[in-house]
């Protein structure tokens, strides 16, 4: 079977279960009698093993195969969930990972995962041989067993209505539980046809799970079915065992009656376990948590039904998107400038509906290349809890806020510098429990990854309870590294001093650990964070901690700007850093030092004079006036002199090439309405 | 450097530059345009004219005459800008004129150019003599090393 067309899709789905895996276990730790998480797992660990069956993938096939029997086992309450056994399972999942990235980047995705296998085995036959007695019990248990599998219908109304009625036509009704063979690959197929001879005979009036989830392989290897009709219970029976990789075929025929005591049989049952939920919520409040998960588990499967509906789409096809939508842009600034110049009402009327239209169409898009920063976050919690057993520390990350969406573009890049970050908070950050305990902090320390929306910004912070910043310290560091100077160092900031273990060739912890770098790392965070426009700041106080906050652009394509023009240059001032723009007398400007100033509402804010800063060829003489942008930087402020404004438009972010990197205050370009570049000022590089 | 179109011929573009044809092979040329609007891209070396709108790509512009140091160009009807790629650079330079392709065969190029001298030299790969004409072949990779701001 050629199956290259549908690698990239398998990788994808595996990355997605693998995750889901990774996050349901880390959840199963915390609460280890929750079957409903065990099932989870279960079904992950279910559709990988079909899928790289599928896919020739056997040691994927091998390994999930066995883990998903000790999982079996402890929903089975065979076995129980023990640190233990996560952890051998947390390594069969790493194993798997490993071997979807191998095939990702174009490997066989073998790997030597015997012991591995072996493990689960022995986790798996240790605790099977005392239980075993129960499982070899007599037939009777069994056979009753199956009958409790195939009777797990339950009708509504309007379904016994049809059921009534049928019997007094003569027709009777089946139950009838289809078991499928383990190694079966497309359990759709087997299902339709299944469910085309049962069409054929008689009506399926009901099936479990849904015929919807069924045709989604959204099952295990059996499901059940009741069908109306004329035909024989024998006769039924041969027919479906015709269907190849079908293993199993019970039929048991059901009357009205035993239905209807079913019925009541439920309800009641559905009661008592309302009452004793009731009952447990008012006795223990701990336990509300795991009552509310439970609920949401036997609720959750109408829900995931109805579910949002998806597509998946390939980014390139997005980014083409985009690319297109960004020409689109463009020509919308150039009708925009000619229906100016043309002053016909009509199509002055059409360009507006069109700027607004195409105003929404790029929310759209811009929306459809957000992420949430979650397809980021959601690795930490498996990393935190490798770091701390490898650290031998006591450490808890709280996420906050990982439904916050960011662009694709960044999303892509950020992913390492919050590894390096989180890493550094662990390994120098959080002190061990005994030096915690000494300086009376709590044993466990504490690590918040935040994400936020302000503005037109996200901002993630990294926050950690643990030693913070030794001044002292970071200093003779620096100093012994040269990076800065000893007579500057007491005149530095604390903020100032955190900022230096950015700086290359900077690490502190005495013992280099393999865990955050040889201090070549935070550097590397510092340049990949202000590469994709981004700053990022430190604060911390010696021994309670430390703060990294990150903040980073919204989108990076699509930005709002202000035109000036400077003689006869036009610049784009982008919209997020402006303040406000004024127009000033030249007997307001004051000199201080060399460098003119105004008093701008109280503050005193340096002027740059972008003709020159831009040398700009000038043949203008000495003006009364003055146009100024008053942009910032944080706190700091300064007013931009051009020579007029002339208005606010929304333009496409283009780079100036690899050619042209790291032009002096140019971030970008773009293209204007008349066909013509204009250059994006970079006002934090104008702002000392 | 050069790429080989079959065994003996390499195709290239030639074009003017103060009385001298220079070439650059036809792979690595992606179009040749008229001269429009260059946006001036200020803190750039004097050879980096600015920048253009190549059909919505924003394409640096470098005038070669100034690159060699053989003064700048003047720019009149005649000039052109190719647009020329090296691995994922795209850049145009400013030609005084271009107007032929030729079939250069390969074993006419000689590497050494001793018949030159100056600071264009440094960026010349080899040099043919085809007929009566002397045909200089450039080094891109040279011609298109990044600027670095501040040299």
């Amino acid at each position: 079977m050629d199956t290259n067309q549908y690698l990239e899709m398998f990788i994808e789905e595996s990355k997605e279960h693998l995750q889901a895996c990774n996050e349901h276990l880390l959840i199963l730790e915390k609460n280890p009698n929750d079957i409903a998480i065990v099932n989870e797992v279960f079904r992950s660990a279910h559709t990988l093993k079909g899928m790289s069956a599928t896919m020739g993938y056997e040691d994927i096939a091998n390994l999930t195969h066995k883990m998903e029997n000790v999982l079996d086992e402890i929903r089975n309450n065979k076995l129980h969930v023990t640190p233990e056994l996560l952890d051998v399972v947390f390594i069969a999942v790493d194993q798997l990972e490993e071997m979807v990235l191998d095939i990702a980047s174009g490997g066989n995705g073998k790997l030597d995962v015997t012991s591995t296998v072996q493990k689960l085995h022995a986790i798996e036959i240790g605790v099977e041989i005392p239980i075993a007695a129960s499982t070899v019990a007599p037939f009777e248990n069994v056979e009753s067993a199956e009958n409790s599998k195939t009777n797990l219908l339950s009708y509504d109304d309007y379904e016994l209505t049809i059921i009534q009625q049928s019997f007094e036509q003569n027709y009777s009704t089946f139950e009838i539980s289809i078991s499928l063979r383990d190694d079966c690959l497309l359990k759709a197929a087997r299902v339709y046809m299944v469910f085309e001879l049962l069409e054929k005979m008689g009506d399926v009036i009901k099936s479990s799970p849904t015929v919807e989830r069924l045709e989604n392989e959204d099952f295990d290897q059996s499901f059940t079915v009741a069908l109306v009709t004329v035909e024989a219970k024998e006769i039924v029976q041969k027919k479906l065992m015709k269907v190849s990789e079908v293993t199993e075929i019970i039929v048991t025929e059901v009357s009205i009656e035993q239905l209807k005591t079913r019925q009541k049989d439920e309800s009641e049952n559905n009661e008592e376990n309302h009452k004793v939920q009731g009952n447990v919520k008012e006795d223990l409040q701990e336990d509300f948590v795991n009552e509310e998960e439970q609920e949401k588990v036997s609720t959750s499967k109408p829900t995931v039904a109805i579910g949002n509906k998806t597509i998946r789409v390939n980014i390139e096809r997005l980014d083409i998107l985009m690319n297109l939508f960004e020409e689109l842009v463009i020509d919308r600034g150039r009708l925009q400038s000619i229906s100016k110049e043309i002053h016909n009402n009509e199509l002055d009327e059409t360009v507006e509906k069109m700027s607004r239209i195409t105003g929404d169409l790029q929310n759209i898009i811009l929306n459809m290349r957000m992420v949430p920063v979650d397809t980021v976050f959601n690795r930490f919690p498996r990393m935190v809890r490798q770091l701390t057993r490898d650290l031998n520390k006591k450490i808890n990350l709280e996420i906050i806020g990982a439904e916050t969406e960011l662009d694709r573009t960044v999303i892509d890049e950020i992913g390492d510098p919050l590894v390096h970050l989180i890493r550094n908070s662990l390994d120098h950050g959080i002190e061990s429990p005994e030096i915690r305990k000494a300086n009376g902090k709590p044993e466990e320390g504490t690590v918040v990854l935040r994400a936020y929306h302000s503005g037109n910004h996200v901002f993630i912070e990294i926050e950690d309870d643990g030693a913070g910043i030794n001044r002292q310290r970071v200093l003779k560091k620096a100093i012994s590294k040269g990076i800065v100077r000893e007579s500057d160092a007491a005149s530095l900031t604390d903020q100032q001093v955190a900022k230096l273990i950015l700086s290359s060739g900077f690490s502190t912890a005495e013992v280099l650990t393999d865990i955050s770098g040889r201090g070549v790392g935070l550097d590397v965070v510092k340049t990949t964070i202000e590469s994709l426009g981004g700053t990022i700041e430190i604060s911390s106080t010696e021994g309670k901690g430390s703060l990294f906050s990150i903040q980073l652009p919204l989108t990076l394509s699509i930005i709002s700007v202000m035109l000036v023009e400077l003689e006869k240059e036009i610049y784009a001032v982008p919209l997020s850093s402006i303040i406000e723009t004024a127009i000033i007398k030249s007997s307001d400007i004051l000199n201080a030092h060399n460098q003119k100033v105004i008093d701008f509402r109280g503050k005193v804010v340096p002027l740059v004079f972008l003709e020159d800063v831009f040398e700009v060829p000038k043949d203008s003489s000495e003006e009364e006036y003055f146009s100024v942008v008053l942009v910032r930087k944080g706190e700091k402020m300064a007013g931009l002199v051009v020579d007029t404004f002339i208005g606010q438009q929304e333009v496409v972010l283009k780079s100036l090439g690899t050619y042209l990197s790291n032009v002096f205050a140019i971030s970008g370009a773009t293209i204007l309405g008349n066909g013509k570049v204009a250059l994006i000022i970079d006002c934090n590089a104008l702002i000392k | 450097m050069t790429e080989v179109v079959d065994r003996s011929y390499v195709k290239v573009v030639v074009f003017q530059l103060a009385d001298k044809e220079y070439v650059i092979p036809v792979s690595q040329v992606q179009g040749i345009e008229k001269l429009i609007h260059i946006t001036r891209v200020p803190k750039t070396p004097s050879y980096v004219k600015g920048v253009i709108n190549l059909r919505g790509v924003v394409t640096p512009i470098i005038d070669l005459k100034s690159r060699f140091g053989l003064g700048e160009s003047s720019l009149d009807d005649s000039s052109r800008i190719i647009i020329i790629t090296q691995d994922d650079l795209e850049v145009g330079i400013i030609v005084d004129s271009a107007n032929d392709v030729l079939d250069i065969p390969t074993d006419v190029i000689e590497p050494q150019p001793e018949v030159v001298g100056g600071l264009e030299s440094d960026f010349i790969a080899g040099v043919a003599k085809i007929d009566r004409r002397l045909l200089i072949l450039l080094n891109l990779d040279l011609v298109l090393n990044p600027v670095k701001i501040g040299d």
